[in-house]
């Protein structure tokens, strides 16, 4: 075996480049700026070469007598050239190979292939979801011709066709690149999808008695090139283009699945995966990837409030703050319990901390949330920062093991005044009469829920795509939520409420940013030492080995 | 199915057709061992097996199935002594349009293709074979069955064979009735349990990658008989007959426009085209003169009777000999038909006479290979239902000025561009009809039809 990083000497239109061992053709015309059109090549996924858009000339140094290459007068081996133009997604790159991307006769495929696909294309973009991020669009510009001398009718095919329950399809837009069958099989490993009859009549299809129910079945419209496969659920929703794209990671479990949140004008469209071979490679799972509808609700809390002759009533943030400071300083210590949310990113678990500690209480935890793990993506966990809020102490080593006696001292009324950070009370086993039955309870959330409707301090907070700040996943990799859109009202960053919190209770602390909450967790905590937020980077940054012996304590769930 | 019983012309070297249609013959094992059947399985047993490699490599002979891939080559990418079972597939998916010769081979002289199987098999060291028949013989696999029970039987099939120590079993696998099945690759896919897409080429070389990812065999029927005969005679014995590089005997088939169509075996080069026409097949039909030859299966390149053809022929000194000649007088042979711009193909040799249209006949091709193409790659999928639309249409009357153009660069845009040989297959016929007959195509392009369908009015 050689070592990985032999590099190997390979000529591509007339220029010679070095890359690694085992490097696939087609990425190395990538790496070489020579960008190669093409449909059935994924790189997550085997090269089945049925396109054909790969096309390249390729050639292998000619050999003397000696069965030495033979040199030319550069001193380079002189190429010979296959007579027939040869694909680029199936091969590694080998010693002295030549390659021709730009040739006659590769432009001559280019268009060969572009035509071929397009003839039984129903060309309906205007209808097309596709639309804006269509390869047939993008490559039709390149190697497509204005007018067709395709005189015959089209092939009919299904159209409209519930594959599964998130997942349309259109199989005269489909050009059968098997990009979604390989996904299925490959990937997910639900083989459900294949195609029948064949020809140019050929269809994809589910297998019959078979549905694409998979957890993952939305990552085929992901790779799909065309239009065929379409998101049941974003389909004639939004024009692609509209849309802001924002890098975020998904918080529906703990393995942070790094994503992009499309948006338009604050209305939030659609989440898929954004590559991150540390974390998810190019896929999300379809439950988080949906798991974002309720940021769009109608009835998020807009406005603080709070409870007034017993109803709930708007007020100014000031005023809403000033209320919970002073009913907060009515408590002593054990008589104060905290329960938070290991949805919280890192900067407000750390201030949640803060408030904890000031407070003096005991009694504080977060809400577990478990589930089945699936081995793919999906972890048992589905809080998504369970690691950070047992790394700044909210949580012990083991999630709400504090909760049930928090619960028992609320009922007995040891427990007077709770504050209740992004989780329902009600969860934990309480009912609507022990919350009425607190002195005080300070409430941050974004949807309505019985303890929202119980708070006597009721503070509007942010979803998700709706705040920036870090998390740490199941894996022990820091990474960073942005925003993708703004909170509806008056609703405020849960990081900034905190702090207004701890403020009424100790005064001005000097946190202006988020930054500069982050700047007192990397200098507390010796893993994010050096780190700032921008330093995180959109790929995210592993706080420790990812090896069962070398994570700390702290950090396992 | 089968044809009249008629005598072999004297002209013809029955060897492998030796028992087809010979008075007296059955497909018993025991007709078959009374003629000296299975003497040189047990011949075989006394040799080595990669003496028997070297054999058939000396005997030159090359695939009867199409692409005239020399036998003793293939075999010699088996690597000796790898860890991997090793395959060999006998491939009876006979498809070609044009090509009837497997199918009497099975259904008379069963016995004669698994003796060849058998040696084969003890020469590329093969423990396990099958023939895969296409669906569309299930006579063809009901007599291998019985002829794979009878002997097993007799002991030549089984563990540690004629006490040779080798051991083999054969199975027979049904095709579904797909054309794509037997392209090698996809045969394997089939076999596999797949759609029978062929696979890509690197990396999915039968030899190395085949059935299973084990190095795997694919010979054609005729091909794997042939290698009875070349340990009955040896290697340099079985060259001499036929031409250098073209050895051995051919089978070729013949039909339409001629008087008597049928199969006949000659040695390979023995005679010319013409010769097979007018001296084997009775002529033309009265008043009928040659319009054109279609020498190796539907997918060879159609050859005009009024062109001329300059062969090219390698000399033994190295020297390049070019011959010009008329289509009657080319004969048939791997090299020289390949030379001339067409191929030997699958020995289907179809004949068509001045009242053949050319456009009609290309449809018909047309038609063949756009239900028959996989649809696995762009080019072949969509080029071929085109070209046959665009055919369809000028029979029709639909026919427009550019349509002859159109349909020769529908087919040069496939040609050579697709995942397996298909490609070809189906680009081929249209490149060569519209260049050998292009004035027939621009007239009927012109053909205003009735609106009802036709124009041969």
């Amino acid at each position: 075996m050689s070592a990985p990083t032999e590099l190997l000497n390979v000529q591509i239109d007339g220029v010679w480049y070095q890359f690694k061992k085992g490097t696939r053709v087609i990425e190395a015309c990538a790496q070489a700026g020579k960008f190669v059109p093409h449909y059935c090549y994924h790189p997550k996924l085997s090269s089945p070469g049925n396109c054909r858009m790969c096309l390249i000339e390729m050639g292998m140094p000619k050999t003397g007598p000696d069965r030495k290459p033979e040199l030319g007068a550069d001193g380079k081996p002189v190429i010979n050239w296959i007579p027939r133009p040869q694909i680029s997604c199936a091969q590694d790159i080998a010693e002295g190979m030549g390659i021709r991307t730009d040739s006659q006769l590769v432009q001559e495929c280019r268009h060969g292939v572009m035509e071929f696909l397009l003839i039984n294309h129903p060309l309906d973009c205007p209808i097309c979801d596709q639309a804006g991020e269509c390869h047939l669009q993008e490559y039709s510009v390149e190697y497509g011709t204005a007018d067709s001398r395709f005189l015959e009718e089209k092939v009919k095919k299904p159209k409209r066709i519930e594959l599964g329950p998130r997942v349309t399809l259109d199989d005269e837009r489909c050009i059968l690149c098997s990009r979604c069958i390989r996904f299925m099989k490959e990937v997910a490993h639900d083989d459900v999808l294949g195609f029948a009859s064949r020809g140019s009549h050929t269809y994809l299809t589910a297998h019959p008695g078979k549905r694409l129910d998979s957890n993952y079945s939305l990552n085929t419209v992901d790779i799909c090139p065309v239009g065929a496969l379409t998101s049941t659920d974003f389909r004639f929703k939004m024009r692609v283009w509209f849309l802001k794209e924002t890098k975020s990671i998904c918080t529906s479990c703990a393995t942070g699945c790094n994503t992009i949140i499309g948006t338009r004008e604050n209305v939030i469209y659609r989440q898929t995966p954004r590559e991150n071979d540390a974390v998810n490679s190019a896929w999300m799972c379809d439950y988080g990837r949906l798991n974002i509808h309720y940021v769009n609700s109608a009835d998020r809390l807009k406005f603080p409030q709070i409870r007034e002759n017993q109803a709930l009533a708007n007020v100014s943030w000031k005023s809403a703050l000033a209320k919970a400071g002073e009913e907060l300083k009515q408590f002593q210590k054990n008589a104060v319990a905290v329960v938070a949310s290991a949805k919280m990113t890192n900067e407000e678990l750390w201030l949640t901390k803060k408030l904890i500690d000031t407070l003096g209480t005991g009694y504080h935890d977060i809400v577990p949330r478990a589930g089945e793990a699936d081995q793919l993506l999906m972890s048992a966990d589905r809080n998504p920062n369970t690691l950070g809020a047992q790394l700044f102490g909210v949580t012990t080593e083991h999630p709400g093991s504090k909760l049930q006696e928090i619960t028992e001292r609320i009922v007995s009324g040891e427990i007077k005044a709770v504050v209740a950070l992004g989780e329902d009370l009600t969860q934990i086993g309480l009912v609507e009469r022990d919350l009425k039955k607190l002195s005080a309870l300070i409430v941050a959330g974004i949807l309505p829920n019985e303890t929202t409707r119980s708070a006597s301090v009721l503070l509007p907070a942010c979803a998700f795509p709706e705040k920036r700040g870090t998390m740490i996943n199941i894996k022990g990799r820091l990474q960073r939520l942005n925003r993708a859109s703004q909170a509806p009202g008056e609703a405020r960053d849960d990081w900034e409420i905190i702090r207004d919190l701890l403020q009424q209770l100790t005064g001005s602390n000097g946190i202006y940013l988020i930054e500069d909450v982050f700047k007192q967790i990397a200098e507390a905590i010796p893993e994010m030492k050096g780190l700032s937020i921008s330093k995180i980077g959109d790929q995210g940054v592993q706080l420790v080995e990812e090896t069962e012996e070398a994570r700390p304590a702290a950090m396992t769930v | 199915m089968v044809s009249t019983i008629r005598t072999p012309h004297p002209r013809e070297k029955r060897i492998i057709f030796k028992n087809i249609d010979r008075p007296g013959w059955t497909i018993d094992i025991g007709c078959y061992l009374a003629d000296g059947g299975y003497d040189e399985l047990k011949k075989a047993f006394t040799m080595k097996p990669e003496q028997i490699v070297n054999e058939v490599k000396a005997s030159g002979v090359r695939g009867r199935g199409g692409a005239g891939f020399p036998c003793g080559v293939k075999w010699g990418f088996i690597r000796p002594g790898g860890t991997k079972p090793v395959y060999l597939i006998c491939n009876a998916d006979e498809s070609e349009p044009g090509t009837f010769k497997d199918r009497y081979i099975i259904h008379q002289d069963p016995h004669q293709l698994l003796e060849g199987m058998i040696i084969s098999c003890y020469a590329v060291n093969a423990r396990l074979a099958y023939i895969y028949i296409r669906g569309e013989f299930p006579e063809g696999a009901k007599i291998l069955e019985r002829a794979l029970a009878e002997a097993k039987e007799h002991g030549f099939l089984g563990k540690n064979i004629l006490g040779s120590g080798f051991d083999l079993e054969i199975y027979v696998f049904r095709g579904a009735g797909a054309y794509i099945c037997g392209e090698e690759t996809g045969l394997i896919e089939s076999m596999e349990g797949k759609r029978p897409y062929p696979r890509i080429k690197p990396p999915y070389f039968p030899a190395a990658l085949g059935l299973y990812l084990c190095p795997t065999i694919v010979n054609n029927v005729e091909t794997l008989c042939n290698v009875k005969h070349i340990v009955r005679i040896g290697g340099a014995e079985y060259a001499k007959m036929g031409k250098p590089n073209n050895t051995g005997t051919r089978l070729l088939c013949v039909s339409g426009d001629v008087q008597k169509p049928g199969y006949y075996e000659f040695e390979v080069g023995e005679i010319t085209i013409g010769e097979l026409i007018n001296d084997i097949c009775g002529g033309m039909k009265p008043g009928r003169t040659l319009k054109a030859v279609i020498p190796g299966g539907s997918s060879a390149k159609v050859m005009s009777a009024t062109d001329r053809y300059k062969i090219k022929t390698r000399q033994p000194d190295g020297t390049t000999v070019e011959t010009e000649m008329g289509l009657e007088d080319i004969p048939i042979d791997f090299d020289t038909l390949a030379a001339a711009g067409s191929m030997a193909g699958s020995g289907g040799v179809i004949v068509m006479d001045d009242t053949r249209d050319m456009v009609w006949a290309l449809n018909n091709i047309n038609e063949f290979y756009a239900h028959e193409s996989c649809g696995q790659c762009t080019p072949c999928r969509e080029g071929s239902l085109w070209m046959k639309k665009i055919t369809e249409r000028m029979l029709h009357g639909g026919g427009v000025e550019q349509d002859t153009d159109t349909l020769k660069s529908v087919a040069d845009n496939i040609a050579g561009r697709t995942i397996c040989a298909f490609g070809e297959a189906c680009a081929w016929p249209t490149q060569s009809f519209v260049a050998k007959f292009r004035d027939e195509f621009v007239a009927t392009a012109r053909k205003k039809g009735d609106g009802n369908g036709s124009t041969n009015s």
